[in-house]
């Protein structure tokens, strides 16, 4: 790499400072906004529940002082890496809670991510190159309804069939109730691999709809260009024309798309979590939004944004690395 | 939790509820005799917060802590109290000063004694302005409580306090030697909890799974079942499917479920059913501020045009009674006498006619001094049954000329921006309730003011004497006698229209014996519920 890269990329990295303080203040202001406070689950209709009490309480978190002293003493938390403790009624630390759903909401996502790209690149490619024929429009059919059904109702009629019908495959949950203490590793293994199969195939779902469309229009536009037809008449193989030619420059626009997806990652969905039992990130976000729990949601926040800034950056690099032609732009900018 | 909202879809409560009915009693075969082993798995859709029963108000961490925590008292299967940790009490002094006599020999599960003061230091940290908990409220009632000795504990109040024997539950017992100097809300107890109960907690797995172990040194018995699981579910959807694919041996249905779902083959072999009234009750509130509810005809009137049996064949499949009152049917306070409004359209016209309103344009809506009579009527997302409620009384409001629409809000900003500030013209919700009668809290004249439960605005001077002068009494029959009164006045003025009461609807596994249904339920003797040996499926130590 030369000198200009690393400028460059210093600077943009440099840029993304403002832009994370920026998203933490707007949030978190922006969250104060919503009607009701934390402890209003706890406290809202409870007849036990005097008024000093519910003072004491908005003492105790800190929101009797005015917006912004809060958000002083949360920021001056961020800087020595503390997130504060949660304000439901546990009282547990943000990242303690958030780490102990990281671990299955990342294996789901990197898991559904694999079999996203495995299934649906050669999906796309295939569909391009033979353009408007039979196979191209039935994926494009069978894509959309896929991408049209609603998660939800997907995974319901999956379970009805796999776990009830068939008793081929759990229902919910991630490993066996019963036992489970008892086995090997191999049927550790096998047992969650079980439990996950429906689950990321659902969280897939979506996703390989949209993947295969991106990579068949990007590989259409390619397929159109000058030295694809210089490959081919220099008479190379159809399959290292599409594979080795086509494909690589097609694939470019995609990592944007890998890019931005980082920090999807770690959020999860809190719809196919709840259908599925599974304990991750979506389920913790969506009950915090509930109960106004703000350090968790602050936590969550800021996760999220440092990865997905990150994630603009790397899709940035990514680029520069594989495509010559941002590289030597970026000098003439200079 | 006397008063808490209802939820959407109440996991299956340890809150003791009455049975009106069952569907198939659980016998033991005669001759049998319950055996030890086995555990049973339910299901909730939520998961627990904190086990340190003072400091959460969640129904899923008391269900748990239930299991794990005793209280000095508790109520037995006919809704009397009795004592649990306590042997014996002596009520003194008018009322003012109980003196509870506490069992001996019994052990937190970490084998240290229980003794009286582990009682005075739970009192102590409910009142302690640091400790944050909802449930202070009954003990600043307390003018002082005092442990004269290892087995004797006495509290005196203020003034005659009829609740408040019942509060000495298992949320005011903590065990002293490890939590005394300690900073409550980051004790390790919260998620590792150590009781006096039926059973130990083993593992928590957040969003997950809640294991309790059977306590062999349980002063009471150890409990038949070695096992407890509780799973957490959020789908009420997945829950009914874990249940047909056997990973569920108890949860709760929704009417649906149990009318039309679970009446095949393979139910009736493997499950049995049960039905009781939930301590609960659904109502259409009005803003008694407002000038069209300020007139006690015109509420009258509505509550006439409402058709109530045909809301509970319609929302709640049948599964469900009429509610005549603040009270459910087979209460022991329960009054069956007071003015009923049975579905009648031509009395619900006459009354409106005669406070004014008629449809004077031709419009189909009554008018009066030029205002058509359209109002909307508010409730929380998420409740299914609660929104058919509405729907069925907006097209009966409707035949009548009242034009009524619905508006669906999410419950933290539908209680801060609408019944807080009062901006609101009529509400359909729930409220839960206790085993005792006192509703001092919903319907004193002095609990209108900001954040208080009696936000409809209800004054009445005489329901205000008689609310004060129940909870001094300590007599039944004269309890009763007050609260019967307060039956009649609130039916008579109307300030909400009582919809129904609907039913709890649990489904157990057919191997588990010993569950007696009784007026608080099932669950009050489940540390007695059992499964032969050959039935046996899970092995747990």
């Amino acid at each position: 790499m030369n000198m200009d890269f690393l400028i460059w990329t210093t600077k943009r990295a440099l840029a993304l400072i403002p832009t994370f303080i920026g998203i933490t203040l707007i949030s978190f202001f922006v969250m104060h906004l919503a009607p009701g406070e934390p402890m209003s689950l706890q406290a809202d209709f409870n007849p036990k529940m005097t008024p000093e009490m519910r003072q004491r309480l908005r003492a105790q978190y800190g929101l009797d002082k005015p917006i912004y002293v809060q958000y002083a003493k949360w920021f001056k938390g961020l800087m020595q890496l503390d997130l504060g403790r949660s304000f439901s009624p546990d009282r547990r630390k943000v990242w303690d809670k958030i780490k102990e759903r990281l671990p299955v909401t990342i294996l789901i996502n990197v898991l559904s991510m694999a079999l996203i790209i495995i299934v649906s690149i050669p999906l796309g490619v295939r569909a391009a190159v033979r353009q408007n024929s039979l196979f191209d429009q039935v994926t494009t059919v069978l894509v959309f309804v896929a991408y049209a059904a609603p998660a939800f109702w997907v995974a319901l009629l999956l379970m009805l069939y796999f776990g009830i019908e068939l008793n081929w495959l759990p229902v919910s949950g991630l490993h066996t109730l019963m036992g489970y203490e008892q086995m090997d590793t191999w049927h550790k293994v096998l047992d969650w691999g079980r439990h996950l199969v429906l689950p990321v195939f659902v969280s897939a779902i979506g996703g390989l709809a949209g993947f295969s469309r991106y990579t068949r229009s990007s590989m259409l536009e390619v397929l159109r260009q000058d030295f694809i037809t210089t490959a081919r008449a220099k008479g190379l193989p159809e399959r290292t024309v599409i594979y080795r030619h086509a494909l690589r420059n097609a694939l470019l626009p995609l990592i944007t798309i890998l890019g931005l997806s980082i920090p999807g990652l770690i959020g999860g969905s809190v719809i196919f979590e709840s259908i599925f039992a599974i304990p991750g990130v979506g389920q913790l976000m969506w009950s915090s939004v509930m109960a106004r729990d703000y350090p968790v949601l602050m936590g969550n926040l800021v996760i999220v944004s440092v990865l997905t800034l990150l994630g603009n950056l790397l899709a940035d690099l990514g680029y520069a690395v594989v495509d010559p032609r941002i590289r030597t732009g970026l000098r003439e900018e200079e | 939790m006397p008063f808490k909202k209802t939820l959407p879809k109440t996991p299956l409560g340890f809150i003791a509820i009455i049975l009106l009915g069952m569907y198939q009693v659980a016998l033991a075969q005669p001759g049998q005799k319950p055996v030890y082993g086995d555990a049973i798995i339910t299901g909730s859709i939520g998961d627990a917060s904190n086990l340190i029963p003072m400091l959460s108000s969640d129904a899923t961490s008391h269900e748990i802590a239930g299991l794990i925590y005793n209280g000095l008292v508790k109520y037995d299967k006919d809704l009397n109290l009795v004592g649990d940790l306590a042997d014996s009490w002596t009520i003194e002094n008018d009322g003012k000063t109980i003196t509870f006599h506490l069992k001996h020999g019994v052990k937190w599960q970490d084998g240290q004694p229980f003794t009286s003061a582990d009682v005075l230091f739970g009192y102590k940290t409910i009142i302690d302005p640091k400790t944050p908990t909802a449930y202070a409220g009954d003990f600043l009632e307390v003018e002082k409580a005092e442990a004269p000795d290892p087995y004797t504990f006495r509290v005196t109040y203020k003034e005659p306090f009829a609740p408040a024997l019942s509060s000495w539950g298992d949320i005011v017992v903590l065990p002293r030697h490890l939590l005394q100097g300690k900073d409550i809300t980051k004790s390790p107890l919260s998620r590792h909890p150590v009781g006096l109960g039926p059973y130990r907690l083993k593992l928590w797995k957040t969003q997950e799974r809640i294991e309790l172990v059977a306590n062999n040194d349980y002063f009471d018995g150890r409990p038949y079942l070695n096992g407890y699981i509780m799973r957490i579910i959020p789908d009420p959807a997945t829950m009914f499917m874990e249940l047909k694919a056997g990973g569920l041996d108890w949860m709760s249905l929704s009417p649906i479920q149990y009318q039309r779902q679970t009446d095949t083959p393979f139910f009736k072999k493997n499950f049995k059913k049960y039905k009781y009234l939930s301590f609960s009750y659904t109502y259409l509130g009005y803003n008694l501020n407002h000038p069209f509810f300020k007139d006690k005809r015109v509420r009258q009137a509505i509550s006439y045009a409402i058709d109530k049996e045909e809301i509970i064949r319609g929302v709640l499949l049948g599964l469900g009674v009429e509610a005549t009152g603040p009270y459910k049917p087979d209460a022991w306070f329960y009054n069956p006498n007071v003015k009923r409004y049975p579905y009648d359209p031509r009395r619900a016209k006459k009354l409106l006619a005669d406070s004014g309103w008629r449809d004077t344009d031709g419009d189909g809506i009554l008018d009066k001094d030029g205002i058509p009579f359209s109002f909307t009527v508010l409730t929380n997302q998420g409740n299914p049954l609660r929104d058919k409620t509405a729907q069925i009384i907006q097209y009966r409001l409707g035949q009548i000329g009242i034009k009524m629409d619905i508006r669906q809000l999410e419950w933290t900003a539908f209680i801060n921006d609408f019944i807080d500030k009062r901006r609101f013209e009529a509400v359909i919700l729930g409220w839960t309730l206790g085993q005792d009668p006192d509703i001092y809290d919903i319907w004193h004249s002095s609990k209108t003011g900001p954040k208080q439960l009696n936000f409809i605005g209800y004054k009445n001077p005489e329901v205000d004497r008689l609310l004060v002068l129940g909870r001094r009494t300590f007599d039944r029959e004269k309890r009763r006698q007050i609260y019967f009164k307060i039956q009649e006045i609130l039916a008579e003025d109307q300030p909400y229209t009582f919809l129904y009461v609907p039913m709890a609807l649990p489904i157990i596994h057919a191997r588990f014996h010993g569950i007696k249904p009784a007026p608080a339920g099932i669950s009050y003797n489940f540390i007695r519920w059992w499964v032969p040996k050959n039935e046996q499926k899970y092995m747990m130590p």
